[in-house]
């Protein structure tokens, strides 16, 4: 016989702040290591950058006191470290590309790590109960999917490399899938709180797993043919398999029923097939992915043999940060910023860029476990693994697991929206922790306002 | 400046980044909460060594029964009920530990016991420890908390054994 009883977690702000430097540390020291190794000297540029990002960190962790003081100390410490180090690898490419501080790219995304921070402060500010979204589900519903076909909208959305998932208003240009990410989270976790208890009935059960009745499929098909519209519309891989999948994984977490991964996993099977026969530029991906080296996929694109053999270089310790060309793969900062790291930290230093990650993804788990209702628990559950399901498409990518798909790397890669998106999924994390984590006020203390002595009051 | 400073910095960097992982890992362990589940045989083993009374007794006391950070009165722990049990019912064979401030029952997803029933009300019942013992109270629920035939209408206290109705779920307060 076992007894279960309640632990009480600290608070772990002092902590926060112990790791926080920690992590404002070795973006420093990574960024003097580019200046020395690139120019020969400490970048003068040091104190203006380091000291905008020392305010940037310093803002969000006095917020988190005020406003969120139960909140997991590990997820922001992490996401800064991640985004400094990106950083650090713009700038690098920045200096190799021979462009200045004021017109190169690592400025604007300080600039939009600000502006992402700032959101993400607000919202930590703004939302003091993760809850009051679940008051908006349909309303989210409604705004994800139109994020998601916004690009389709004719003279809005533009093509890009290929593919349609930008949004141009004026000079602005826009990825909106990376916010639909978060907003679809958002409804899926407020749909499936109503309506896992249907979705989750008995079924038949066949060859061990327990199948759902055919006209509880609806959801998971609407999903599956809105994920097959981006993919054969928008030409998007990477946003179809993202929402697809966060979808399967919030509907397996709400329902328990592995069924539902098996039937997501199956239409996603089909779905990559069909398309694969139908559409050229599938086909060209499956080529580039199979056969990478080969004449023909090298006359298409050589931008993924370049990578791998920028990693290749790198080797187990990697050639040292400024030390390697990075530069020779296209989109060497965006969607290739992993094999740019792997080549100047090494094998040895991308693990621990990726367990990171992995550990930032366990956090987000954890809260969910914390959380005390369902909607928190599966939004939760569904931010972080959408943050897993990213680093998995990106990295499985450029490491030929899976056909490469333009996806950004969470924090790490350049790119407004992507640090908007992130950021502010940061925010929600650390708000639902933050509920997780307080302690259950004790209904037998006495209330302070309820032992009052009521007052008479004259009222004329 | 010399090769030796930038090897020294770059290896140092890995070292770094590493550490940050072995860091946040070793907070990692110091920052287990929510529940913890400790087999019931864990505190009576020790008996063969000396301990002071009061300790003694407070460990013979089940965890789940001991509020965080308060006295428990060892005279009376013996003699009540500390759990309750659902009988019948979709959650039959559900046991859960007493509070005394007090457990929710009903659909509402903050009770305390979940029902996951179709006759049962989202905030049913509650029940708590009165000046005299157990006590269940219906919170004004649609089809009404039994006990017996008789459907309840104020605070009614309730000993161990005493069968409880919600809906079609049947709960009973054991020892």
């Amino acid at each position: 016989m076992t007894t279960v009883s309640a632990l009480s977690s600290r608070k772990g702000r002092n902590v926060e702040l112990g790791l926080l430097v920690f992590a404002v540390a070795i973006v420093a020291l990574a960024y003097i290591n580019v200046g020395v190794a690139v120019e020969g000297a400490v970048p003068p540029s040091l104190v203006a950058v380091g000291t905008g990002f020392l305010v940037i960190t310093a803002a969000f962790h006095i917020t988190m006191r005020l406003r969120a003081p139960y909140a997991d100390p590990l997820i922001l410490p992490i996401a800064t470290l991640l985004n400094g180090l990106g950083l650090v690898m713009i700038n690098r490419l920045d200096l190799a590309n021979d462009r200045s501080l004021a017109e190169g790219m690592a400025l604007r995304q300080l600039m939009w790590s600000a502006l992402a921070a700032g959101l993400a402060i607000a919202a930590l500010i703004i939302l003091r109960d993760h809850r009051i979204l679940r008051r908006y589900t349909y309303l989210a519903g409604a705004i994800g999917f139109g994020l998601l076909l916004l690009p389709l909208v004719p003279g809005l959305g533009v093509e890009n490399y290929g593919s349609r998932i930008w949004i141009a208003v004026g000079p602005f240009s826009f990825q909106p899938g990376e916010i639909a990410k978060i907003v679809l989270a958002v409804f899926f976790a407020g749909y499936l709180v109503q309506t896992r208890d249907a979705l989750s009935v008995a079924g038949r059960r066949i060859l061990g797993l327990t199948l759902p009745r055919a006209r509880d499929l609806g959801p998971i098909l609407v999903a599956w043919m809105l994920s097959v519209g981006v993919l054969v519309l928008e030409k998007d891989l990477g946003s179809s398999l993202l929402f697809f999948g966060l979808f399967v994984a919030m509907l397996y977490i709400a329902t328990e029923r592995t069924s539902w991964v098996a039937i997501g996993l199956l239409l996603f099977g089909v779905g990559c097939w069909v398309a694969n026969l139908l559409f050229s530029h599938v086909q060209r991906r499956v080529l580039l992915w199979l056969d990478t080296f080969s004449r023909e996929a090298l006359d298409t694109s050589d931008q993924l043999a370049r990578g791998l053999m920028g990693m290749a270089s790198g080797g187990m310790l990697g050639t040292g940060l400024g030390r390697g060309r990075p530069e020779l793969t296209y989109f060497a900062e965006s969607d290739f910023i992993i094999p740019s790291f792997g080549e100047e930290i090494g094998l040895i230093g991308l693990f621990a860029l990726l367990l990171l990650y992995v550990l930032l993804v366990e956090r987000g788990l954890r809260t969910a476990i914390g959380a005390r209702d369902g909607f928190g628990k599966l939004l939760a559950a569904g931010l972080a693994f959408s943050v897993a399901l990213q680093c998995f498409v990106v990295v499985g990518g450029v490491t030929r697991v899976i056909p490469l798909t333009g996806l950004t790397m969470p924090f790490l890669s350049q790119g407004g929206s992507s640090l908007l998106a992130n950021w502010t999924l940061v925010a929600l994390l650390l708000r639902i922790s933050d509920h997780a984590r307080r302690p259950v006020p004790d209904p037998a203390a006495p209330n302070p306002v309820a032992s009052e002595e009521t007052q008479v009051v004259k009222v004329r | 400046m010399s090769e030796l400073t930038i090897t020294v910095m770059r290896l140092g960097l890995l070292v770094a980044l590493w550490a940050f992982v072995i860091a946040v890992v070793g907070v990692l362990r110091g920052d287990l909460y929510g529940t913890q589940v400790t087999p019931r045989r864990a505190a009576a083993p020790r008996g063969n060594t000396p301990r002071p009374a009061a300790r003694g007794s407070a460990a013979s006391v089940p965890a789940e029964q001991r509020p965080v950070g308060r006295r428990i009165n060892a005279r009376s722990a013996s003699r009540d009920p500390n759990h309750l049990r659902v009988m019948s019912g979709p959650l039959a064979g559900t046991s859960l530990p007493l509070r005394e401030a007090g457990i929710l029952i009903g659909r509402s997803p903050e009770s305390a016991l979940v029902l996951e029933d179709d006759f049962a009300s989202g905030r049913h019942a509650r029940i708590f420890k009165g000046p005299d013992g157990w006590v269940v109270e219906d919170l004004g629920s649609t089809n009404g908390t039994f006990i017996g035939p008789q459907r309840l209408t104020t605070a009614t206290p309730v000993t161990a054994g005493t069968e409880i109705r919600f809906g079609t779920t049947v709960v009973e307060l054991r020892r």
